[in-house]
């Protein structure tokens, strides 16, 4: 090879590099750690057909999720509730128009200790549980034994569907323990026997009963169908119509393949 | 040239040092100016006092009391834990040892300082807070009680081997003069040891308190986080850090939820600024009493 062919073809190496980290394109999503399982495997096998881009995913919560889109720290903001009007008010004075895509249904699963002999409470025995009418499993047909309550931390995404779904936005009592993860609500209630606890759908294990609600069982078919009450949409934020491979993503996520991953990590797919 | 030289070396390190003081006052300031607005919005005396901690509701309350209340709660509890443990400790490692007990024990001490919060938080939730609630048949392992068995466990090597620096800088004159005037060596401990070497241990002491009411992770994870005022040692409680960690990522930025936390930061940061100021004093008449200059 003459020198000048050489030269060429280092020219060429480095152009090409350039070209690659040029055309890299990146994602950064933030928010809900609701959100969080379902947008890192969703990230993993985009990345595995799209070697060009590079998707980070972040959690902190739905708030941050929000706050990332309106500060345009985050192309996608997960969120596992609708926006507020106060978020809405911020995006509005920024020029943000956030835009929502419901990506997966979340069921929340009312959960006691496996040695519990309940199977099922309706709504309103589980609101006077939480809001301290009742502080005895006696009072709803059980042992006489101490109710320990266990709620998420007042700010979680969860809690907040819970507390809209579940007790009507009524004070849980102050005396129940707040866990800061639906890891931590899981294994508290299944070493605590007297413990009663609210988790993802996703999150339900067999350490633990998973029990009906006003006689409805969390599963796939129940909220589908609207039948079981404590069912909410989950949620990626855009700053408006999404573009190029914030797009592609959102409809990677969407496809039968993507809401196949959504099933994957415990949620509920839309698709049937 | 090795002057020039010591000039740049001089204002490197120059600026090393105003760095930390830089960090300093960009914290205080961010703390303040998102702290302070709470105080106007809510009142001061009904955040500090209040009673009920629900930032999320409609109308919301911001009541802190029940988390100060735990904060020192806890506190309290760790150093019935910590002091007699850690300044034992230090007595045992200054006075007693022999010199192979000595390179043992003090390592394994300074090791117990190494181990992340994180750890000890696993360690409670995973195995103290179940052997608790059999033992003493509680309906929930994740209590004060928990809580502050750890944070003393956690300030134990703070407390040691401050504690066992003082006893250290006590002068073998003062004991060799106790020992001539014919008293035995639990007088000369009790009596001259440790009377000199008292403010030293009690810096050594608010030192712990400070290390306890600032843990975070630990108290996350095992004290069960209930916002109430804690009436009995098996009470789950809140303490201002876990509330700090577990609801700024959801917080609204710049809501009053917002700057409610940034509060309950700015009053912890008072609350150990005081304790630091009360054990810096204490060391200064503890170095001045001994002779060693300040």
């Amino acid at each position: 090879m003459s020198k000048t062919g050489r030269n060429f073809m280092g020219v060429w190496l480095i152009l090409s590099m350039l070209s690659v980290a040029v055309f890299a394109e990146s994602i950064t999503i933030k928010g809900s750690t609701t959100v969080f399982p379902i947008a890192q495997k969703a990230a993993e096998y985009f990345m595995d057909d799209n070697h060009d881009v590079d998707i980070s995913v972040q959690g902190g919560g739905s708030g941050v999720g929000i706050a990332s889109i309106i500060d345009g720290t985050a192309d996608i903001g997960d969120a596992s509730r609708p926006i507020k009007n106060k978020e809405l008010n911020k995006a509005a004075s920024r020029g943000v128009r956030p835009k929502a895509h419901v990506i997966a249904m979340d069921g929340i699963a009312v959960i006691v200790h496996p040695s519990n002999s309940i199977g099922g409470l309706s709504k309103q025995q589980i609101k006077d549980i939480y809001t301290g009418k009742i502080s005895f499993w006696s009072g709803v047909g059980g042992k006489r034994e101490k109710i320990v309550v266990i709620s998420r931390d007042s700010a979680s995404g969860t809690f907040e569907t819970f507390n809209k779904l579940a007790l009507g936005k009524a004070k849980v009592r102050p005396d129940a323990l707040l866990q800061a993860s639906n890891q931590a609500v899981l294994n508290t209630v299944a070493r605590t026997p007297g413990a009663i606890g609210y988790v993802g759908l996703g999150f339900v294990n067999s350490s633990v009963n998973a029990i009906e609600v006003d006689g409805v069982m969390a599963s796939k078919e129940t909220v589908l169908s609207g039948e079981y009450s404590l069912a909410r949409p989950l949620f990626m934020y855009t700053n408006g119509k999404p573009k190029g491979v914030v797009k592609e993503f959102i409809d990677y996520i969407k496809s039968d393949e993507g809401q196949r991953l959504v099933e994957d990590v415990g949620y509920i797919g839309l698709l049937d | 040239m090795s002057i020039k030289r010591e000039k740049i070396y001089e204002l490197i390190f120059g600026i090393l040092a105003f760095a930390s003081l830089l960090f300093f006052i960009g914290i205080t300031g961010v703390l303040f100016k998102e702290g302070l607005p709470i105080f106007k919005n809510v009142g001061i005396f009904k955040f500090i006092f209040g009673k009920y901690w629900y930032p999320t509701y409609e109308p919301p309350d911001f009541g802190i009391f029940p988390l100060i209340a735990a904060t020192f709660f806890i506190t309290f509890g760790a150093m019935l834990i910590a002091v007699p443990l850690g300044v034992g400790g230090a007595l045992f490692i200054n006075e007693v040892a022999t010199s192979g007990q000595k390179a043992f024990l003090k390592p394994i001490i300074e090791l117990l300082a190494g181990i992340p919060s994180i750890v000890y938080g696993l360690f409670g939730m995973v195995i103290v807070a179940p052997f608790l609630q059999k033992l003493f048949h509680i309906p929930v392992g994740l209590c004060a009680f928990t809580a502050s068995l750890l944070l003393g466990m956690m300030a134990i090597p703070t407390i040691c081997s401050i504690a066992e620096d003082a006893l250290n800088c006590v002068p073998r004159s003062f004991k060799e003069a106790s020992f001539a005037l014919g008293a035995n060596r639990w007088q000369t401990l009790t009596k001259v040891t440790i009377p000199a070497a008292g403010s030293g241990i009690s810096t050594a002491i608010i030192l712990g308190m400070g290390r306890a009411i600032g843990e975070t992770m630990t108290v996350l994870m095992v004290a069960g986080g209930a916002a109430v005022i804690p009436k009995s040692i098996f009470d789950p409680v809140r303490p201002m850090t876990a509330t700090i960690a577990a609801e700024m990522g959801e917080a609204v930025v710049g809501s009053l939820h917002f700057q409610a936390l940034f509060a309950i930061g700015l009053i912890l940061f008072l609350i150990t600024l005081v304790f630091n100021i009360i054990a810096e004093l204490l060391s200064k008449k503890f170095r001045k009493r001994l002779g060693l200059g300040l």
